[in-house]
């Protein structure tokens, strides 16, 4: 078994799986993609990999680099659908909705007119986001229309076309905090609740973290969404509303976790590793596993 | 422990021995994201900026 893993920026993250692959003796190669260039017409020098494990930081990157490497029938945790629909919001809502997830209501709009116009009739205030973005960047909560015109003015003005795809949301008012699941294959392993007294709460914006016990209905949520968007190993994001409704926040491809070992004491990069190695093994397995015809083990070491 | 110099300000930035290459460490002086290009012997570059699609 031999296992690539896709770096662009070795994190604290990215270390706790090193960690992990080496308590398990399992020969791996951290690949940095900056260096990574392809021979599109060459693949075999890729088919030492049993399986790849993506920890780009670059979503961009990722989907493109996967797309190759799944293109040559390596097995990719998580896989350039995943990347790709997790990565985008618009993709992602589409996802969910298809599957019959709960989540907030949102409208894309392509004009700052047809925006401003899909925006008042939603009502105040709303939620501005970039399809493509993370860590709670660029949100904008937009309590009437003085600030609504001026961000999509902003947005069309400053921002790259990208900005011009308004993705709207309807703003939840969250009792102070959410929760993120963390879902590896067909199991939610461990949750934590993201409190913050502001209304933007993802842990790298400051929002402190805590134990979330798995409910079953977060459970029932948490794999219907990871199952939504392909599968493999994301970290679901929900909201309960004020009157106990729980909704589909978003959906992690390639999540962070260094403060949600301690408060829920899971072994989260142990876990990811284990289903990674399944995917290598062709175990069937929820969402990235495909069996392989062949399986190569390369004894111990590492690279 | 390896000490390198911060490329921004000068500071002794401490490496640690279990360091990786691509690892991004934090100059205790300035602040500014460093990124250990070498390990023998150890180096460090200022790391990129944030990207827009960069994330998780």
């Amino acid at each position: 078994m031999r296992i690539g893993v896709l770096v662009s920026r070795v994190r604290v993250e990215e270390k706790y799986l090193v960690q992990a692959l080496e308590a398990r003796n399992v020969d791996f190669e951290l690949i940095d993609v900056r260096q990574v260039v392809f021979d599109l017409q060459a693949a075999d020098e890729w088919q030492q990999y049993d399986v790849i494990l993506d920890r780009c930081v670059s979503h961009s990157q990722a989907v493109s680099v996967l797309q190759v490497l799944g293109s040559w029938g390596i097995p990719c945790v998580n896989t350039a659908d995943v990347v790709q629909v997790c990565g985008d919001k618009v993709s992602t809502s589409l996802a969910l909705v298809a599957s019959g997830v709960p989540t907030p209501q949102t409208r894309v709009a392509f004009t700052p007119e047809a925006a401003l116009e899909a925006i008042e009739e939603m009502g105040y205030p709303v939620v501005l986001k970039p399809a493509v973005g993370s860590w709670g960047r660029l949100l904008a909560k937009i309590n009437d229309r003085d600030a609504a015109e001026a961000i999509i003015e902003h947005k069309s003005t400053l921002g790259s076309y990208q900005h011009s795809i308004f993705y709207i949301q309807q703003y939840i008012d969250k009792p102070g905090q959410d929760i993120r699941t963390f879902v590896v294959g067909d199991e939610t392993i461990c949750g934590i609740t993201r409190t913050s007294a502001h209304w933007i709460t993802n842990t790298a914006r400051g929002g402190q973290s805590g134990v979330c016990p798995i409910t079953p209905e977060i459970d029932r949520l948490s794999r219907a969404a990871a199952q939504a968007v392909g599968g493999g190993v994301v970290a679901v994001d929900l909201m309960e509303t004020r009157d106990g409704q729980m909704l589909v926040n978003e959906v992690n491809h390639t999540m962070e976790f260094r403060n949600s070992i301690e408060p829920t004491g899971v072994d989260i990069p142990g876990k990811i590793i284990d289903y990674v190695f399944q995917v290598g093994e062709g175990v069937p397995v929820g969402g990235n596993g495909r069996a392989r015809a062949e399986v190569t083990t390369v004894a111990g070491g590492q690279a | 422990m390896a000490v390198v110099s911060c490329p921004e300000c000068g500071a002794d930035v401490e490496v640690g021995d279990d360091a990786i290459v691509g690892e991004i460490i934090v100059c205790p002086e300035c602040g500014a994201e460093l990124e250990v290009t070498g390990l023998d012997p150890v180096a460090v570059v200022l790391a990129a900026e944030v990207e827009e699609d960069w994330g998780e």
